[in-house]
């Protein structure tokens, strides 16, 4: 990745943002320029819509839950932040980061119980369980089947009874999965 | 194993026989001995043991009598624990580790040996190796290429007894199973350059070798994956046959390693892979009985043939004809595998870790050197050499005996205190929670979309790709249509949900009675209000899930729901042993015969307890009461004809005997007025039950005595005997266990018995206490029946000649106000054939 410093010097705020996250320039540049390409307005900021123009993700069956997940903050994404936000979930994660590979686990964290969690009460309940479930399912089970499956995960994942997923138990329910294994993605080549 | 005793002597046949049934007992003794299996893998005893029956056939016979022949391992045993292998490759962490596999498998073996061969071949020149070990490089080489594959056997054997981490796992066991297709290939090779010599080798030579590297891996691979094809249509269509199934399963795979043996194709990649792909499909496809059949079956046979293989190495130790013994070249062997095992397995995992997402930590590279087992495939494989050609065979048989033993043996045995020293990442042995599941497949969904923003092609997204075209297309065509509608984490939610309830019989007990619930994946559940058994929790909470696995065989939800419902019902009432009985074991055969047997049981069982009641206090009547009987038997059959006879003389001696019977203490069993009563009293009970009760009922219901309050008639059917029963009079005072006579009861006697129902009806009549008040309900029913409604045509009244019909409709029961219920159903089995005879009489 011969990354020429005259591109580099298209991102602002390079040496900083190198310095934060531990990406290489290459890194830098990679993502920047996947940023470029995503951003297809040259609005300077990603918005849903960016996303939703991708083919795979409109493929993706929970495709637009996931872009929700991302945009939660309600801000529009801007570049740095977009590194940023990588970086931000790795840490919440706990993953490694800082070797040459920059391996992320954006979803495994608050992303992925951002997934199902609508109201951003820091719960999930039932309803927006069945609601990721009938996004994933599709059409294959029935509604009933659909019911009696979140109201069994409900029920073995709900510590406290209060008939929902809080963030802690959705975390203990997943503790013994390799979620640095299953959750990781190697995005910077 | 009798082809393996390929001893002359008949008498020497029967010794070994004998050693083999006795190292058997003795291997299953050591699975279950503890303290032997935690400290010595089971591999290693069956070595032993092979050694100590070895050196008994051997002092006992002078010549050793058998040994593992190469023809048998490869087209039996080996193929046997690759198909198990195989088949129950976890598909998932196979594929997620493919490249690591594939590295380790390729690149590492050819490392292996090309080093081993080269290093052999300089220790031979620096004079490290006998003299009397006539071998030229290309000798050298081809013991390397055989001698330098990870073995699968060997792997299986010790690696399931350490637990080490599933990816670990995977990793090691992966690549024993893909190396075979560069072993073949290389031992081809070599084989055939030393056929022709190895001046006569030219450069396009090795070119070919290579290219038939590609084609004995991929064709291999895709004899396996066609296979694998095949083998789901197929059972997709055996849906009448269940039969079958496992033999088709077990057939297909193993046509596809013989099918690639028959082409000098990778046999045992073809068999991992044909296992692999079908996998999926062919347990969707089959029944819950076949896929436990093909289970254990390919476990048995696997754990079987993995016990003769070590045995007969054992066993072929012992044979002092067979090798040659040289100490350099011993060691040298042992000391250059080990090491080039563990610089190749250094080497690859530095250059995996620089693409691996987990890099692999040291603890793991050390576990995979010291992991890396040779075992019965090298030495098939060296005994296969033609000594002719190859000098200095006997020498590598001996080496590769000891190799094999070392790893085996001393590697297998230390290999767990290693890692449990190194602290190595154990498997943890636990279930997967709904939870994990469906998170699982929702993070598959995230990183695909990850990668998607990211702007990559990487491993998320080609599966995720792979799965749209599965799903798409393969499943559509190799998937039953009832399966391929149901989600995969449907299915498994049904998993957890009969495993939960499995566990809780087997630790609780008592399911139905157990008021407090809590399942073990479940996790501080202590109790759940209002749900009193599992097969009302599971009801409720799955529409389909019910305790007696009856969801897997794709029943339409309508009859699961039906049988639920009586299950539940039968759960806490008198006939439940049978009942259990019947829904565990009826489901298949006898689905049709399943209503008519549940109520023939009913009604046997209500005979029974009615002439227990009266059982006691009667003394005469034998006769009548055999000839009751029969004619109870005669009705009974006459039902099943449907005639429609039922003539109100009868109807109204009976309802006398009934009444009389109360009063009358001296009544014998009087199995058929026991009969008729009982049925009085439970007109309703089973709307669903066949048609013999049914008119049985009908039969009765105007005898209808003054009745005891008959119970409502619920709504479900299936429901009603429990309460009726309890409603009976008589019931409380069942003491004793019934006697057996009312088996009897519901054979049905020939035509022919009519006489002798003819002259019972009339005994009654005479008999009975109060004749008189039997005469006259005898014309107001037939009075009420009359007004009541329409009668059909063949309807006599009574006191006819023989052979008059009479059908009791529908108002006439509603205007018989001694059966104020109604009873739709009922009414079809009204239709009673009598004789008539006993109609004259009155």
């Amino acid at each position: 990745m011969g990354s020429s410093s005259s591109s580099r010097n298209k991102i602002p705020n390079a040496q900083e943002l190198m310095r934060q996250t531990g990406f290489s320039s290459a890194h830098l540049l990679r993502l920047h320029d996947r940023f470029e390409s995503l951003d297809r307005d040259n609005r300077g900021y990603l918005s849903p819509d960016d996303f939703e123009a991708l083919g795979g993700l409109a493929m993706n069956p929970i495709g637009g839950r996931i872009i929700e997940a991302f945009f939660s903050s309600g801000i529009p994404w801007t570049f740095p932040p977009l590194s940023g936000f990588w970086l931000i979930s790795v840490q919440l994660t706990e993953t490694e980061t800082k070797k040459e590979h920059s391996k992320s686990s954006p979803a495994a964290g608050p992303g992925s119980s951002n997934l199902y969690d609508l109201d951003r009460d820091g719960k999930i309940s039932r309803e927006e369980l069945l609601q990721v479930l009938r996004a994933m399912l599709g059409l294959q089970v029935t509604e009933e089947q659909l019911q009696s499956i979140a109201e069994r995960a409900i029920q073995e994942a709900d510590l406290d009874k209060d008939d929902a997923i809080s963030f802690d138990e959705f975390k203990k329910s997943l503790e013994k999965m390799d979620i640095d294994t299953k959750m990781s993605v190697s995005f910077l080549k | 194993m009798v082809e393996l005793c390929s001893s002359e002597e008949s008498d020497s046949d029967a010794v070994s026989l004998c050693f083999q049934s006795l190292f058997f007992v003795l291997a299953v003794l050591f699975h279950f001995s503890q303290r032997f299996t935690t400290v010595v893998p089971e591999s290693c005893m069956l070595i032993l043991l092979g050694l100590v029956l070895g050196g008994v056939v051997l002092i006992a016979n002078k010549k050793q009598l058998y040994q593992l022949e190469p023809s048998l391992f490869f087209l039996f045993l080996l193929p046997t624990i690759v198909g198990d292998a195989g088949y129950f490759m976890p598909a998932r962490l196979f594929f997620d580790n493919l490249g690591a596999i594939l590295t380790y498998a390729v690149v590492g073996t050819l490392w292996n040996a090309f080093c081993t061969g080269f290093s052999l071949y300089a220790a031979k020149l620096l004079g490290f190796i006998d003299e009397h070990v006539q071998a030229e490089m290309l000798d050298f080489l081809l013991f390397g290429a055989l001698i330098s594959a990870v073995d699968p056997v060997a792997v299986l054997a010790v690696f399931e007894e350490v637990h080490v981490n599933e990816t670990l796992f995977i990793i090691v066991f992966g690549e024993s199973l893909v190396n075979d297709a560069v072993t073949v290939v290389l031992y081809k090779v070599y084989i055939s350059f030393v056929e022709v010599g190895a001046e006569n080798v030219q450069t396009a030579d090795y070119f070919k070798g290579v290219a038939s590297f590609l084609i004995v891996s991929i064709g291999g691979t895709m004899v396996g994956l066609i296979f694998a094809v095949i083998l789901g249509f197929i059972t997709r269509f055996t849906k009448k046959v269940r039969i079958i199934e496992p033999l088709l399963v077990f057939l297909m795979v193993y046509l596809a390693y013989l099918t690639a043996e028959l082409f000098s194709l990778s046999a045992i990649l073809s068999m991992t892979f044909c296992g692999i792909g079908a996998n999926k499909y062919v347990e969707a496809n089959i029944s819950q009985k076949s896929r436990t059949t093909v289970k254990y079956t390919m476990k048995t046979l696997a754990s079987i043939a993995e016990t003769i293989i070590f045995i007969f190495l054992g066993i072929s130790a012992v044979d002092k004809s067979k090798w040659a013994w040289d100490t350099g070249l011993v060691s040298c062997t042992l000391v250059f595998i080990l090491i080039f095992r563990a610089v190749g397995v250094v080497g690859q995992t530095w250059v995996l870790n620089r693409f691996r997402l987990v890099p692999l930590e040291k603890i793991d590279q050390v576990v995979m050197s010291y992991g890396g087992l040779r075992g019965a495939v090298a030495f098939a494989l060296v005994v296969l050499l033609d000594g002719e050609q190859v000098k200095a065979k006997d020498y590598f048989v001996a080496t590769t005996i000891v190799v094999v033993f070392f790893t085996v043996m001393f590697q297998g045995l230390t290999i767990k205190p290693l890692v449990k020293w190194l602290k190595v990442p154990r498997a943890t042995n636990r279930k997967p929670t709904i939870n994990e599941e469906i998170h699982e497949r929702a993070f598959d969904h995230i990183l695909t979309a990850v990668e998607d923003i990211a702007g990559l092609q990487g491993y998320h997204h080609w599966r995720d790709k792979w799965e749209q075209f599965d799903k798409n297309y393969l499943s559509k065509l190799l998937l039953r249509k009832s399966v391929y509608r149901k989600s995969e984490l449907w299915e498994a939610y049904q998993k957890i949900n009969i495993r939960d309830a499995i566990s809780v019989i087997d630790q609780g007990g008592n399911v139905l009675t157990s008021a407090r619930l809590s399942l073990p994946s479940m996790a501080s559940r202590a109790s759940f209000p209002e749900v009193t058994n599992v097969t009302n929790y599971l009801r409720e909470n799955g529409s389909g899930v019910c305790l007696d696995l009856q969801v897997i065989d794709n029943i339409p939800g309508a009859k699961v729901e039906e049988d639920m419902e009586t299950h539940h019902v039968l759960a806490g009432n008198l006939y439940k042993p049978r009942r259990r009985y019947q829904s565990h074991y009826s489901r298949h055969f006898m689905p049709l015969g399943e209503q008519e047997r549940q109520d023939r049981e009913v009604f046997q069982r209500n005979m029974r307890s009615r002439m227990e009641t009266f059982k006691s206090t009667r003394y005469k009547r034998h006769k009548k009461e055999r000839s009751l009987k029969k004619v109870r038997r005669i009705s009974h059959r006459n039902k099943r004809d449907s005639l429609s006879l039922c003539s109100d003389p009868v109807v109204v001696p009976v309802e006398t005997e009934d009444k009389a019977e109360h009063s009358d203490p001296e009544k014998d069993e009087d199995v058929g007025i026991t009969f008729i009563a009982r049925k009085a009293e439970t007109p309703k009970q089973r709307p669903k039950s066949g048609k013999t009760s049914l008119s049985l009922e009908g039969c009765q219901i105007p005898l209808l005595p003054p009745p005891p309050p008959a119970p409502p008639s619920p709504p479900p059917a299936p429901s009603s005997p429990t309460s009726e029963d309890s409603h009976l009079p008589w019931k409380g005072s069942l003491g004793s266990p019934p006697p057996c006579v009312s088996l009897e009861a519901t054979k049905i006697i020939p035509v022919d018995l009519q006489q002798a129902w003819n002259q019972s009806i009339s005994s009654l009549e005479s008999i009975s206490s109060p004749p008189a008040p039997a005469e006259p309900i005898h014309p107001r029913v037939s009075a009420l029946s009359r007004l009541g409604g329409p009668r059909p045509a063949s309807y006599t009244p009574p006191g006819s000649a023989a052979g008059s019909t009479f059908s009791i409709g529908p108002q006439w029961q509603a205007n018989q106000h001694l059966s104020p219920e109604p009873r739709e159903v009922s009414l079809q089995g009204f239709l009673i054939h009598f004789k008539s005879g006993e109609a004259t009489k009155h």
